[in-house]
């Protein structure tokens, strides 16, 4: 049953969660001014209608440098959520699936790992592999694999006694067509529903470990990058924080409020 | 008992399997401390010397051992980028941690419990709505773009804090706890948020079960009923979830810290990752991670406390 205002909610969502992605597509292919392509006499120049966000402290233009910013870190949100949701889908099924022991271990080390902050466990793989793009991604992609694991792992236990299930094996289908065939489609409502939340807490967590220096690297432009490099010029050119900050805001705005309706 | 016994147990197993990987976890980082150590100086016997004197070549269990011993007396080594002990630089750190941890749990309690009753008492209507509104939203803010917005707004425009002018405790204490409000407030309102929806939540559920009709048929007032039925049974979820907040509050403090120039744990962390100090790394993340164990802990007892029906 959909209610009124979940419907509108949803529907603001869509439209939000469109506007953002367009943004980063023609992000990819077109920007108004090379995003690394520095200005002398525009230093931390508001906004105008050349330059719509502003420029910051090297003359460099806000909007562009958002639009490649947002691409990385949609890049990195799409990365993680894709190692987390493979690699959680896979264990998740197998787990819940044949169920046993190994089950029990990896749920205990579920258990361990969800109850520390993903922050800090990113901190911890950061400090050990070093920072960077690709570092990132693996770290919050492992990172990310309990949450889906454990999802997927409670669907399979009440899918499997199914009858569709039952029928399935006494018509001699294999447990790998069951678990991937049979089972993995009635998933896909719940599974969507926590690949957007990834999606988010990826996102959000990209921009913290950015923030810190700890994430993606120049030349790469990031979100949480910008944000804390326009610290510094908050008081002259607050836009420099703020174009960056208002993106993040809204895409994971407009994905849980999308979310919350298909969920 | 046999239940406090068991706990205790398992506490102390899982404690010693988190320092194992604390440890173990930096036993496999690329890139020798003592080659960093000693840059340029860089000579094969120099190094040797130098591992000689860390006691790095010796067997990994042999190292492991020592370390926890060194622990236990709350002995971490020493930092390879201030030259001095780690323990030192902990215990300096700490209490602006400790207080903005304190201060942002508090706002959380104070804030979240009302807000969260007051949108389940007016479900549906136009209060509730806004409330809901405003939380999905501030759900939506990163935690360090709220300390920029708190920054430019109360700290620029509006002028009631210097922004990075952080007073250290023993100068002045009202001072730093003013200037401590703002960041404490960075760290608590995504929090804050949280609770409202999971407090709404609850009360609702509360709200539609038999006991709830029977004590209003009984003639009590509606706020009698939120208050000493619904309320008191409502409220045992939020508290474990309000205990689990902290463990995220400490960790959203490493950001928070970072935003408002505070010399606390978390931005020691962070220094000491990007100059690859990891004595120092070592010991934050087993501190914190035995803070989390410890809160998860005493959460399990709360609970069986406060709800004797939890097996």
């Amino acid at each position: 049953m959909r209610q009124k205002r979940n419907d509108f909610n949803y529907r603001v969502g869509k439209v939000i969660v469109c506007a953002v992605v367009l943004f980063v597509l023609i992000g990819c292919v077109y920007t108004p001014y090379d995003p690394n392509g520095m200005n002398g006499a525009l230093k931390n120049a508001a906004p105008s209608l050349a330059h719509p966000f502003g420029t910051d402290n090297f003359g460099r233009d806000v909007l562009s440098r958002v639009m490649k910013g947002a691409g990385t870190t949609f890049f990195v949100g799409l990365c993680t959520v894709a190692i987390g949701g493979i690699i959680g889908t896979l264990l998740g099924a197998v787990t819940g699936y044949y169920g046993g022991l190994f089950d029990e271990i990896l749920m205990r080390l579920n258990d361990g790992l969800t109850s520390f902050p993903s922050i800090l466990l990113a901190l911890v793989f950061v400090s050990i592999l070093g920072p960077g793009k690709y570092n990132i991604i693996l770290a919050l992609g492992i990172i990310f694999i309990p949450s889906f694991a454990r999802v997927v792992r409670s669907e399979y236990i009440t899918q499997k006694q199914m009858d569709y299930v039952k029928n399935a094996k006494l018509m001699g289908a294999s447990d790998f067509r069951i678990m991937f065939v049979h089972i993995l489609p009635n998933t896909r409502p719940i599974l969507l529903s926590s690949l957007t939340i990834g999606f988010n807490n990826a996102v959000l967590a990209e921009a913290g470990m950015s923030y810190l220096s700890l994430g993606v690297q120049p030349p790469d432009a990031s979100l949480g990058r910008m944000l804390s490099e326009a610290q510094a010029y908050l008081f002259s050119a607050p836009w420099v924080a703020l174009a960056p900050g208002i993106l993040i805001v809204l895409t994971v705005l407009g994905f849980s409020m999308v979310n919350e309706d298909a969920g | 008992m046999k239940y406090l016994v068991k706990k205790l147990i398992t506490l102390i197993i899982t404690l010693l399997l988190v320092s194992c990987a604390a440890f173990i976890a930096f036993q496999v980082i690329p890139g020798d401390s003592v080659t960093l150590a000693l840059g340029t100086d860089f000579t094969e016997e120099a190094a040797e010397q130098m591992r000689e004197e860390l006691g790095l070549n010796r067997s990994i269990p042999a190292r492991f051992a020592d370390w926890m011993a060194g622990a236990v007396r709350g002995d971490f080594g020493t930092s390879s980028q201030y030259k001095q002990p780690v323990s030192q630089l902990i215990a300096d750190r700490l209490p602006v941690t400790i207080w903005l941890a304190v201060l942002s749990m508090l706002m959380i309690t104070v804030i979240s419990v009302p807000l969260g009753i007051l949108a389940a008492k007016s479900s549906g209507g136009i209060l509730d709505r806004m409330i809901t509104l405003i939380t999905q939203i501030t759900m939506a803010i990163p935690p360090f773009f709220l300390g920029i917005i708190l920054t430019l707004v109360c700290g620029i425009l509006l002028s009631w804090f210097t922004p990075g002018k952080y007073v250290a405790p023993d100068k002045d204490f009202s001072a730093f706890l003013h200037y401590m409000i703002f960041p404490a407030m960075a760290v608590s309102i995504p929090k804050i948020a949280m609770v409202v929806k999971f407090l709404r939540g609850s009360v609702l559920r509360q709200l539609s079960l038999d006991y709830v009709r029977t004590a209003r048929s009984k003639g009590n007032k509606e706020s009698a009923v939120l208050v000493r039925h619904v309320l008191k049974n409502a409220l045992i979820p939020v508290v474990t979830f309000l205990a689990m907040v902290t463990a995220d509050v400490l960790a959203g403090s490493i950001i928070i810290e970072q935003v408002f120039n505070l010399p606390g744990l978390g931005r020691l962390l962070v220094v000491s990752i990007s100059n690859r100090d990891f004595a120092v790394v070592q010991a934050i993340i087993l501190y914190i991670a035995f803070v989390v164990v410890l809160i998860n802990f005493l959460v399990d007892l709360l609970y069986r406390w406060l709800d004797p029906r939890v097996e």
